[in-house]
């Protein structure tokens, strides 16, 4: 089904935190000198792989399952608004109220008046990536509504004023000490004999948010799934604070990405396999909760629902880029990152971190945002993450079709070609014929000269400067290997094999190189 | 434009290029074809393995469980419908009946009070074998979630009728639209260096009673 919308409309993009404050490689190159951060997250990060590993090779369907997820996620993004009407139609009929955001600021607002009507200055609540997106603490902050993260790490990061570096055990990068030292310092009602043992700290964080869960009158959430054909919300969590949130204050408040729907009640089934196996590595997390509306006489009896865009229907304009939507937020991408392992979250600015981060938050603010353009970069393309997916999301091809969104982006502002489109035109030049790549290998022995008696390049002029700035480059040859090819053959004089260096007939390679 | 109309709007012209719905693959398992007793010993392992405690017991020895689980608790709550015969261990008179709290839709204990209450018995709706999962869905026998979540010892009786095999199976015999809770295992946290923790908010204690 097409219908005329009339002139297509620009893209709307999203506001919040989704930018890189700074260039990926100088956030890289600052938090690379952090060494706690660096052992933790490479402990963090191989333990949950290794969990991962287990229960999924654990099910004989796990690929099955994996096509199912991903054919799911497609056909919700193509009949998104098909969907969240059914969707609103059957929260609405049981009592839920729905409101839509364009963006953080509008969300904020919805949140922060919801909350006014109560008449509170209190909310618990429960983790969640979309409030984080669009800064909803600092918001009500400064609106006089204090917001209490009750997850453990959330608390954790919060207490210490924070940020979170990990999307499923945000606070990886504190160790037990000073998780202690935090806890004594901001915590009035902490024992001043705390000692650093985990059970303990976790003990220590349940005594200090139980009265505040008790007394709660509002709580705010995110949520994992939307059901459209039962107009039901889920929350997935460990450790009963969502629960607590979702069960015991009188007003329920959930902010919602518009791409988390799920069309019907068994797809949840699909979902629910992949997710806790790909996320913690475990069977299954511990607690789940759906609600469908009010359930009258049974948890909040105020539920109300946000629907935030922020970007997400101009990254569904992407045709390429779109499938970044088909996101779980497992973090099993993260997990298998030899860059995230080594940089951490914080370096990608956004609350978007790893594989994901770094084609998502571009595509929902645009290429040219801040230093999201960098994001794209950030990446070996190894395809780990690509593997590790449990909805399957093609990230390498994303980045790379991100990356030359940058460049064409670049390209229009600038008047003079850059160094990297004299570079790749050079390239193709040379690249395009064995003669003009034999005429262009005349010129290594210059190469050695460049490198000087210890035969290692250290630096090298204009953007190639990027590459020798944490290495070195051997000294080129003093003769190219179709050169010697070419002469060895010469030499033995057998006649059955090509010469590539003077091949008349256009190889196959040729023909390719001038496409 | 209001700002429902204006993502909807969004959202169609994002979709200009009128991608294809695709046929969904549902090659996987629909159902795992154990038989009864493969069935408990999947879910004991399970449990047991995300550190609940387990008993299987006849459908007639459930009381007895109860009871004897219930020994240390001052107070304890139960829902209105909870099956009828599941107290009987608790005797009428005495302590029995003085130390239970009956939660109904007409009389909902208030939270505080729930707070100071030390167990609570429930039943449950149905249970998922292969991941150790067991759904409450707010039935009669199983009250409002709150009575399952404040009390810091939940003793859960599963019959083994309403064991699955596998989470599809499950999903199938639940109505979505009721209130749901999914609990495999006491709650638990690895958010420090990722040493795992059991027991931060909800109930630290699960007891799980198998009735055959
Ligand atoms: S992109 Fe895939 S692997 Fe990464 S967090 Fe999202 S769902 Fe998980």
């Amino acid at each position: 089904m097409t219908t005329f919308l009339g002139m297509p409309a620009l893209p709307a993009y999203g506001s919040g935190n989704l930018f890189a404050g700074e260039t990926f490689p100088a956030a890289a190159h600052r938090e690379l000198g952090n060494a706690q951060l660096r052992a933790n997250l490479g402990h963090a990060t191989h333990t949950i792989r290794d969990k991962r590993q287990a229960v999924v090779s654990e099910l004989p369907d796990w690929e099955q399952l994996r096509d199912a997820g991903s054919a799911i996620k497609e056909s919700v993004m193509a009949t998104l608004p098909e969907l969240l009407e059914e969707f609103e139609k059957n929260f609405t009929a049981r009592g839920g109220v729905i409101h839509w955001a364009r963006d953080a600021r509008e969300a904020n607002d919805i949140v922060a008046e919801l909350v006014r009507e109560t008449g509170e200055t209190e909310v618990v609540k429960v983790k969640s990536m979309a409030t984080q997106e669009i800064g909803l603490n600092e918001y009500l902050e400064e609106q006089g509504i204090q917001a209490f993260e009750t997850d453990l790490a959330e608390l954790i990061v919060q207490l210490d004023h924070d940020k979170p570096s990990h999307i499923l055990v945000p606070a990886i990068h504190k160790n037990r000490t000073e998780i202690r030292d935090i806890f004594l310092r901001e915590m009035p009602d902490a024992d001043p004999a705390l000692t650093d043992d985990p059970p303990v700290l976790a003990m220590a964080a349940r005594e200090h948010l139980r009265r505040k869960f008790l007394t709660a009158k509002v709580a705010v959430s995110g949520a994992n799934f939307a059901i459209a054909d039962s107009g039901t919300l889920a929350v997935v969590e460990s450790e009963g604070n969502g629960r607590m949130c979702l069960t015991l204050p009188e007003t329920l408040i959930t902010v919602m990405g518009i791409e988390k729907l799920l069309p019907t009640w068994q797809d949840l089934e699909v979902f629910m396999q992949l997710l806790p196996r790909s996320s913690t590595g475990e069977r299954m997390n511990p607690y789940t909760s759906l609600w469908t509306g009010v359930m009258e006489g049974d948890g909040p009896q105020n539920v109300h629902l946000v629907l935030l865009d922020n970007g997400r229907s101009a990254a569904l304009a992407d045709g390429m880029g779109r499938s970044a939507l088909h996101c779980i937020r497992c973090s099993a991408c993260m997990n298998v990152c030899p860059v995230y392992e080594r940089t951490g979250g914080h370096a990608y600015g956004s609350t978007y971190p790893g594989p994901i981060g770094a084609i998502l938050s571009p595509l929902l603010t645009g290429i040219q945002a801040e230093e999201n353009s960098s994001l794209p970069y950030a990446s070996s393309l190894c395809g780990a993450c690509y593997d590790a997916c449990p909805v399957k999301i093609n990230i390498p091809d994303i980045l790379v079709h991100l990356r030359s969104v940058d460049v064409d982006s670049k390209r229009g502002t600038k008047k003079l070609p850059s160094q990297m489109d004299v570079g790749m035109k050079a390239a193709s030049w040379a690249l395009s014929s064995g003669k003009r790549l034999g005429l262009v290998e005349k010129g290594l022995p210059l190469g050695r000269l460049a490198a000087g008696p210890d035969r290692k390049i250290t630096r090298l002029p204009g953007i190639a400067g990027g590459w020798t700035q944490s290495r070195d480059i051997p000294a080129p040859p003093a003769q190219s290997f179709r050169d010697w090819w070419a002469k060895e053959h010469r030499d033995a004089g057998s006649p059955g094999q090509p010469d590539p260096g003077h091949s008349h007939e256009p190889s196959r390679d040729d023909k390719e190189a001038q496409q | 434009m209001s700002a429902r109309e204006d993502i909807l709007t969004r959202i169609r012209t994002a979709l200009q290029d009128s991608p294809e719905a695709p046929q969904i693959p549902r090659e996987y398992r629909a159902a795992s074809g154990m038989g009864t007793d493969e069935l408990i010993e999947l879910l004991v392992d399970r449990l047991v393995d995300y550190k609940a405690q387990v008993a299987v017991v006849q459908e007639s020895d459930v009381p007895a469980r109860i009871a004897s689980l219930l020994e240390g608790a001052k107070t304890y709550v139960v829902p209105e419908g909870l099956d009828a015969g599941w107290l009987a261990g608790m005797g009428d008179d005495g302590t029995g009946s003085s130390r239970r709290r009956t939660d109904s839709p007409a009389e909902p204990l208030s939270v505080a009070g729930l707070d100071g209450i030390d167990a609570v018995v429930t039943g449950s709706a149905v249970a998922v074998a292969e991941t150790g999962t067991i759904i409450l869905d707010g039935s009669a026998n199983q009250g409002r979630r709150a009575i399952s979540l404040v009390p810091d010892h939940h003793i859960c009786v599963v019959k083994a009728a309403d064991i699955a095999g596998i989470l599809p199976e499950a999903l199938r015999r639940i109505d979505g639209t009721r209130p749901i809770t999914m609990i495999s295992g006491p709650s638990a946290t690895s958010d420090i260096e990722l040493e795992r923790v059991e027991g931060v908010h909800g109930p630290r204690r699960l007891d799980v009673i198998i009735a055959r």
